[in-house]
């Protein structure tokens, strides 16, 4: 009673993080992102990325792939909780650790250089199935898709031959094999 | 061809289909269109407050009392802005409300225009869901969801924004059919094996404890037959959150009060010491668990409630069964019947050497308070009204801080939908708006808004809605001229630095009362007490009842904070071990 300076109770034990892929199917309707996004803002949500489009024209759904971190409690209350919203049709999670489950980042990423830098540059791309979008005599734009860790470690090792401009998506995902998420 | 209504008389004419016969609201500019229609519906009765608040909480109290959804209209801008915090109100306490705004014409959306806000975009955190209207050809089906998505699953409010050119615009309007299984995003998801488990669970316990919340309530007055029924049959404790109280009486021996920061001594210690702990419609708010990582240590605890996501929320639960209360308590209650026939008697002896400690609990008496001749005691005015008017149906609402506790305390529910009061949100200026309401769901009975006169003048303009519409609400005011709670929190933990708690210049409530058209009437001692709530109560019209009590009154018992169940600061009695003598104790 003494030390205290409040009525609110104190925190309590804090759990282990895990990193999660949340996949949600929403109603491609005026503010349904807002929604999502609101939902984990306002109750203090990490949001470590974020990937949005309409995958079914014909019935308007798109589908939302948002990496988060959060002990087990606080996963199982986002899936929760985003059920609840009117638009959102269906939750699914996936660990990161998930072996049977493919997450992919794409990256753009432009270099200005002579050319035997961006020749190098396009050789320490190839594990990630580079594509070359455009090309001059002193730039190019390369597309990879690769991990986020990949991408990460690959936009520091890639400035030493004149990487100028980075622009990355959030992870999407889908399970392997013939079963679908229901 | 069929006839065209304007977006306007669709308004109405869904919210006839939908059984509407009261809205609150206010007009303004973006709602004209609809306010025009009023005329021609009849069966649609518009009750004029003096803020959009009002409306709000006038809705919230009409839904409380009544179990219909309440609904208002407000117009753009500081229409919808002023209702945030009654939205914001119902969505905390799981009240179903349907708040129909106007918007600024649909080619001025965006241009900053005059009374424009992002009314979706504000009311969003505070609504289950809510709509801007773009076409009028949806307008009826939205509405239609707007009811369905408030009253089913876990009730809350939902808002229609509709802008001014749609209320104009003409199209067909298809008569509506009530879908008699609406269950939209409920979830009546448990299976027999739950109940099985659950029934296993009660025969073994030998200290259990039922926790019971506003769930009960929203699932209608049936739910609390059910629950008197289980509790009956089992013969275990019962205890009850603020939302929950009335839908066990509380003079019955079973139950043990209510529970949480403020609660009982006996039900704080028999949640610290259960073994089996069956919450029925409650949401372990931080209120009521006090330190999470010492909430009831022992106990093997069960969660009933129509929102999965309010299992494991805040505390971790052995059996959580996700339903709707009326559905589980039937088949419990079933199963119980069928399996252990006369469970209450053959269990009668393993649970009571549980019930002999809750009695030790019981004997502190942790509601008691020294009584005194000279002031008024808040206590005890809360006693004396709850004697004199414990023989009508009285519907109470309340304010927030010390009076809502000491109301809680020591006015004594047997019926669910009586007791009104903002308990998620807190909302002080909650109480006259909500009194307002109830009495118009209910316009023959008694209601009684008890106040605090810190509260009371954040919303005291209602006073002159309930004037215009002859609603005879009684204002009853603990009048300590402090912030109360605010004052005790600041003697206990503030080291008595009573920093703005004062009101200096508060107005003189029976001349406000006077000024407003309606009586008004002043307590200054035990002894007139009586007979000016006697007064109060008959007079006919609207009263406004300044009750001068003691200031210096704090509320226990009270869990300081960060504190368990079992750590209770009691009262100044027990703490004292005064010795109370002659007349005085006639007061206690």
């Amino acid at each position: 009673m003494v030390n205290s300076k409040s009525a609110y109770s104190v925190a309590g034990k804090k759990q282990r993080n895990d990193t999660h892929i949340i996949v949600v199917w929403v109603d491609n309707e005026a503010g349904v992102l807002a929604r999502v996004v609101g939902l984990f803002s306002g109750r203090g949500y990490n949001i470590e990325s974020l990937a949005v489009a309409e995958v079914d024209q014909k019935q308007n759904i798109s589908r939302i792939t948002i990496v988060t971190t959060g002990t087990p409690q606080v996963i199982d209350q986002i899936k929760l909780q985003l059920k609840k919203l009117v638009p959102v049709h269906k939750v699914a999670d996936f660990k990161r650790e998930d072996k049977n489950v493919i997450f992919k980042e794409m990256a753009l990423f432009k270099f200005v250089a002579n050319n035997k830098k961006l020749i190098s540059a396009l050789n320490a791309c190839r594990n990630y199935n580079p594509v070359v979008l455009d090309q001059t005599k002193k730039s190019q734009v390369i597309q990879i898709t690769a991990l986020r860790r990949e991408i990460d470690k690959m936009s520091k090792n890639l400035t030493k031959f004149g990487l100028v401009s980075v622009s990355r998506t959030g992870a999407v995902a889908m399970t392997r094999g013939s079963e679908i998420f229901k | 061809m069929s006839k065209l209504y304007s977006g306007a008389e669709i308004v109405f004419k869904c919210l006839e289909d939908q059984n509407v016969s009261h809205i609150f609201g206010y007009p303004g500019g973006a709602v004209l269109p609809i306010y025009d229609e009023l005329k021609n519906f009849n069966s649609i009765k518009h009750i004029l407050v003096r803020h959009e608040q009002g409306a709000g909480h006038a809705a919230e109290g009409y839904a409380r009392s009544s179990g219909k959804p309440g609904v208002l209209l407000v117009t753009s801008g500081p229409g919808a802005t002023n209702a945030v915090t009654a939205l914001t109100d119902a969505y905390m306490d799981s009240i179903p409300l349907v708040c129909i705004t106007g918007q600024v014409p649909t080619h001025l959306i965006g241009t900053d225009a005059f009374q424009e806000c992002d009314t979706t975009g504000i009311t969003r955190p505070c609504t289950k869901h809510n709509w801007l209207v773009k076409d009028v050809n949806d307008l009826a089906e939205i509405m239609h969801k707007a009811f369905e998505v408030a009253t089913t699953g876990r009730p809350g409010p939902v808002l229609v924004d509709i802008p001014k050119d749609i209320q104009f615009q003409k199209t067909k309007y298809k008569n509506f059919k009530k879908n008699k299984k609406l269950n939209g995003k409920s979830h009546d998801n448990f299976s027999q094996k739950n109940i099985d488990e659950l029934i296993k669970l009660i025969s073994r316990a030998k200290k259990p404890i039922f926790y019971t919340g506003g769930g009960v309530i929203n699932s209608g007055p049936k739910a609390s037959e059910l629950l008197r029924e289980l509790v009956y049959a089992t013969g275990f404790p019962i205890t009850s959150t603020l939302q929950g109280l009335g839908c066990f009486p509380a003079d019955d021996n079973q139950f043990l009060g209510m529970l949480g920061m403020h609660g009982t001594y006996e039900a704080n210690n028999a949640m610290y010491s259960c073994d089996l702990m069956i919450n029925v419609g409650a949401r372990f708010d931080d209120r009521i668990t006090g330190k999470i990582d010492e909430f009831s240590p022992k106990s093997k605890k069960v969660h009933i409630d129509i929102d999965p996501s309010s299992i494991n929320k805040n505390v971790k639960v052995d059996l959580p069964i996700v339903g709707d209360i009326k559905s589980v308590l039937t088949s419990t209650i079933k199963t119980l019947k069928k399996s252990k026939k006369n469970f209450s008697k053959s269990n009668k002896h393993q649970i009571s050497n549980w019930w002999e400690k809750i009695q030790k609990w019981r004997s502190k008496r942790s509601l008691d308070y020294i009584g005194s001749e000279e002031t008024i005691k808040p206590q005890y005015a809360i006693e004396r009204l709850y004697e004199l008017t414990k023989d009508k149906d009285t519907y109470i609402t309340t304010e927030v801080g010390q009076h809502q506790m000491w109301a809680a305390q020591h006015y004594k529910f047997n019926k669910p939908n009586r007791w009104m009061t903002s308990g998620g949100l807190g909302t002080m200026g909650y109480g006259l708006p909500a009194a307002v309401g109830v009495q118009v769901a209910h316009p023959k009975k008694l209601v009684i808004d008890i106040a605090g006169e810190a509260s009371v003048l954040m919303t005291m303009q209602e006073m002159s809605t309930a004037v215009q519409y002859s609603l005879p609400i009684k204002i009853f005011i603990l009048n300590n001229e402090y912030m109360g709670m605010v004052r005790q929190w600041q003697e206990l933990l503030h080291d008595k630095n009573y920093s703005e708690s004062y009101t200096a210049a508060l107005p003189d409530f029976v001349k406000m009362a006077e000024a407003y058209g309606c009586m008004g009437i002043r307590a200054k001692s035990p002894e007139e007490l009586d007979d000016k709530i006697v007064q109060m109560l008959e007079t006919d019209g609207p009263v406004i009842f300044d009750c001068l009590v003691d200031k210096q009154e704090n509320c226990f018992p009270m869990i300081p904070s960060g504190k368990p169940h079992n750590q209770m600061l009691l009262g100044p009695k027990d703490q004292e071990e005064k010795k109370i003598t002659g007349k005085g104790r006639a007061l206690v």
